[in-house]
């Protein structure tokens, strides 16, 4: 019996959205966990090799293997509850469509990834992308009170709860988030939400790349804490000059001061955005990281920000930036080769900084992985991790590259 | 296990001084307890390293001899973690004390494992920064042990449990290897190591430098105190503030028997003595008239549902006066009966009334005072019962209404709990809230970082409750888990030993 064949009688022809015909490997979408549990417990005895994907806007779908296991019918919101601010939603559902069934029930999950509006809920958890709105309301692992995933030889794992506090057991939760598939695939989240906020409001200044960098820290040194303090190079912005981005929301009174403190700095020339612009405004942002071939980010600490900045922008380039002074955190989206990569991760090792790999075309992500080199000692525990959740390389990803 | 040649003792203290090594039996019963009153056992020694060099010699020390071991900060744990049997040595890290870094310009601070929770603030406070996450046992606790446990306390409903403020991590492991775990901004330097060793209780090693996050003292605060007429009232109170979309910095409850210990104590606090329950609110924020008005908007829900009064904290010193109620109204308790259970449990904030209502109705089936204190906002229940070990008839109803009330929660939709642990004393429940699979990956895991098993070993998975997993074979090392059993002063219910 061929490849086809086997997943067909194990999930059922229209589990199988495309054929070899189409120039692709089979792309099946198992319609429930319990199916995606089959198709790799079935993978692992087959010795098959799976890439995984969501509605496929992330990574590109170019991993060598023998099927692609996409998520993209796991798509249902199966609770929400306004009251405690908690939902629980299939890993494949898009981030708009979430993100509207929330609102229409009051509810809010404060994350604004990178991508496209369809991205996939499963594909934001998997590599730990966080936007503008981390320096507010922490990395994308403060957002999960509980995962259930399937492990590369097919088992259902459930971590966490639905309760806002939760140390029954070892974190496997938090530990899913960034892992980039390594040790399975997500199915199901239950996320800690919010109310949708009463005020949401965006000024801007624009200028020098270096003049905004100050006002930034003048900000921060005023303890003022915008839910999103972003630095956005003019292409992204869409602006002449850069632009430092602030989003404050909350309770009207609160933004209400924290925009007149906010316009008090940098001599007065914070411009709000109209609510329709600021919408336009991030997303438009979000959505070009999507849009070339590789993005990566890098998290230093605030006060090297600027020289981080500046080592990313004489390394790769500056027409895709974006950056959280006050969190010393960056992303950079364009095009790039896996020798420059390797050296710029060189040169961030040199001063403790990581680079994360977040998204690239498989020659380059596997050439230099999603981490690439760890830290003495901690390439055994990955490895060791990754051998228990997935013993035989069933599920393709370049965590370590080939270095 | 391998056979100690020669006189451990004597080893030990050749790497960190006679001194630190206690060995004598009055020594070891200092040691034979943490914060859970219902086990005791009685460590095979102690050994006190100074230094993190010491720590890894007598790691590898414990090492090459296959001794178990058991990582100790205060011994203020609730869930029996600290506590070594008695083949295992005691590795107390209460001298490794020393707040190595204080970085203003980057909010974060370095510090060793036996750094106390509020030490580390109060170092902080002239900066205007402070360590957010506070434990009610902050004066005393560890930063290593707050790690282990993932500890939570009432400010970390807005600012998040300990796992939210670590950055990066130093850690020996079970063999003497040294890792480096996270980067000092925060960023997982790979797969998020850290997320997974906070929360571990021990299990995967002892952190020896600890990478913490600041936050800024807030400039505004208010500190409200309503008092309802019954449990459910004040219950309803907590889901109208979250439902508002309002973020407290605190919102704490504290049932009638609870209150008569706190103002019977030298912390009386003003607590109204014929509620049924009062609600502890904290707002903060850097803007006084922002944080006012939410105040206004707190007062107004509070009222709507029911509060008899409302009173705000006129000043700090009336504020820290409130919150010291709180934070010492487990000790207060204790004047109430000779031995305490403090309990630890999660619901969803919306089940809170029933929930609560349905505690009481098993305290009173089982002739029990049933105490609550508890962070309200998070859904965080403790459940304290009274009683008196001696009595054993009395210990088993203890025994059973925690089960009783562990079920209850449960079914609501929670957890067995949300910031003390597992430890020796909710081994038996791990199986209600997880299956074989769930539990054997994260066995799996545990023997990642810790092959032999040797690092305080027997807690936290309940082995045989584990399906097997590939490469770790179960029965073999479920031998603990079954003393721990015969060791407990609680029976463990025969289904938390199947499949």
């Amino acid at each position: 019996m061929s490849l086809l064949d086997k997943v067909r009688a194990l999930l059922g022809g229209d589990a199988v959205l495309e054929g070899p015909a189409s120039g692709e490997v089979p792309r099946v979408a198992p319609p429930t966990p319990d199916a995606v549990a089959l198709l790799l417990g079935t993978a692992h005895e087959e010795g098959w090799r799976v890439r995984v994907e969501g509605t496929g806007s992330w990574l590109p779908p170019d991993a060598p293997a023998d099927l692609t296991l996409t998520t993209r019918r796991l798509d249902r919101v199966t609770a929400v509850e306004p009251q405690d601010l908690v939902a629980t939603a299939e890993a494949g559902i898009g981030w708009d469509a979430l993100r509207q069934q929330l609102a229409d029930r009051g509810a809010w999950l404060a994350l604004d990834p990178p991508g496209v509006a369809g991205r996939s809920l499963g594909s934001v958890v998997a590599t730990g992308t966080a936007g503008p709105l981390r320096a507010g309301f922490g990395p994308v692992r403060d957002h999960l009170l509980g995962v259930t995933f399937v492990t590369g030889d097919g088992r259902i794992i459930q971590a966490g709860g639905r309760v806002m506090k939760n140390v029954a057991g070892y974190d496997l939760t938090r530990f899913q988030a960034g892992a980039f598939g390594a040790f399975g695939v997500i199915v199901l989240v239950h996320l800690r939400l919010r109310a949708l906020p009463r005020a949401d409001e965006t000024l801007v200044l624009e200028g020098p790349a270096e003049e905004l960098l100050a006002a930034a820290d003048e900000i921060r040194a005023a303890e003022l804490a915008p839910a999103a303090l972003e630095l956005l190079s003019p292409a992204l912005a869409r602006r002449e000059r850069w632009a430092l981005a602030a989003r404050l929301v909350g309770s009207p009174a609160a933004v209400a001061a924290e925009a007149g403190d906010l316009r008090a700095l940098a001599g007065g020339r914070f411009a709000p955005l109209r609510a329709e612009e600021a919408h336009a405004f991030w997303s438009r942002a979000a959505e070009a990281f999507a849009l070339r071939p590789v993005t990566l980010r890098v998290g230093g600490l605030p006060e090297g920000g600027e020289e981080l900045l500046d080592l990313v922008r004489h390394q790769l380039s500056d027409e895709w930036v974006s950056a959280a002074p006050g969190l010393g955190s960056i992303r950079w989206a364009g095009d790039t080769t896996a020798d420059r990569l390797r050296r710029l991760r060189r040169a961030l090792a040199a001063l403790e900084v990581p680079l994360t790999l977040e998204r690239a075309p498989w020659a380059l992500r596997s050439a230099v992985g999603h981490f690439g080199a760890y830290r003495e000692g901690v390439g055994p525990l990955v490895s060791g991790l990754r051998h228990t959740f997935d013993p035989k390389g069933t599920i393709v990803t370049a965590v370590e590259g080939d270095e | 296990m391998t056979t100690v040649p020669g006189d451990l003792a004597a080893a030990l203290a050749g790497l960190v001084g006679a001194h630190h090594v206690r060995a004598a039996p009055a020594e070891r019963l200092a040691y034979a307890m943490d914060g859970l009153p219902t086990h005791r056992r009685l460590p095979r020694l102690a050994v006190l390293p100074g230094t993190r060099d010491e720590v890894v010699a007598v790691v590898r020390l414990l090492a090459d001899l296959g001794v178990p071991f058991v990582p100790r900060g205060a011994g203020t744990g609730l869930s029996g973690g600290a506590l070594a049997d008695h083949d295992a040595v005691l590795l107390v890290l209460t001298r490794l004390n020393r707040i190595l870094k204080i970085d203003v310009a980057n909010r974060c601070a370095v510090v060793e494992p036996g750094v106390v929770n509020a030490r580390l603030s109060a170092a902080t406070a002239p900066h205007g920064l402070h360590y957010a996450p506070d434990p009610s046992s902050q004066t005393a606790c560890t930063l290593g042990g707050n790690v282990a446990e993932n500890a939570g306390g009432p400010h970390c409903l807005k600012y998040g449990v300990t796992t939210s403020h670590i950055l990066a991590l130093e850690v020996v492991r079970g063999d003497g290897r040294v890792v480096t775990l996270g980067s000092a901004g925060g960023e997982p330097w790979g797969p998020d190591l850290v997320a997974l060793f906070v929360g571990s209780e021990g299990n995967f090693g002892v952190a020896t430098r600890i990478t913490v996050r600041l936050v800024p003292l807030p400039r505004a605060v208010r500190t409200l105190l309503a008092d309802f007429t019954s449990l459910r009232a004040a219950g309803a109170a907590v889901s109208a503030i979250i439902g508002a979309g309002l973020v407290p910095a605190a919102l704490e409850m504290m049932d009638h028997s609870c209150i008569q210990a706190v103002e019977d104590s030298v912390y009386a606090a003003g607590y109204p003595r014929d509620a049924a329950a009062v609600l502890l609110v904290e707002l903060d924020g850097r803007n006084e008239s922002a944080v006012e008005e939410e105040a206004q908007q707190v007062a107004g829900l509070l009222t709507g549902q029911g509060a008899r009064q409302v009173r705000q904290a006129a000043d700090a010193k009336e504020r820290e006066r409130l919150w010291q109620g709180r934070k010492k109204a487990f000790g207060a308790m204790g004047r109430l009966s000779r031995d305490l259970v403090v309990q630890d449990a999660v619901v969803p904030r919306s089940s809170l009334p029933v929930v609560l209502e349905t505690i009481a109705a098993i305290a009173a089936r089982y002739d029990l005072v049933v105490s609550n204190v508890f962070h309200a906002g998070d859904g965080n229940l403790h459940p304290n019962i009274s009683f008196d070990a001696r009595d054993a008839a009395m210990a088993a109803r203890v025994e059973h209404a925690s089960a009783e009330i562990m079920a209850t929660c449960i079914a609501a939709g929670g957890t067995i709990t949300g910031e003390h642990g597992v430890g020796l004393d909710k081994l038996r429940y791990m199986p209600l809230v997880f299956d074989g699979d769930s539990l054997g990956a994260m066995h799996a895991v545990r023997r990642v970082f810790d092959p032999d098993e040797r690092v305080n070993p027997g807690k936290v998975i309940p082995i045989h409750a584990c399906r097997e997993w590939s490469g770790v074979r179960n029965a073999e090392f479920g031998m603990r888990n079954v003393r721990s059993r015969v060791d407990s002063a609680f029976h463990i219910p025969r289904s938390a030993l199947e499949i």
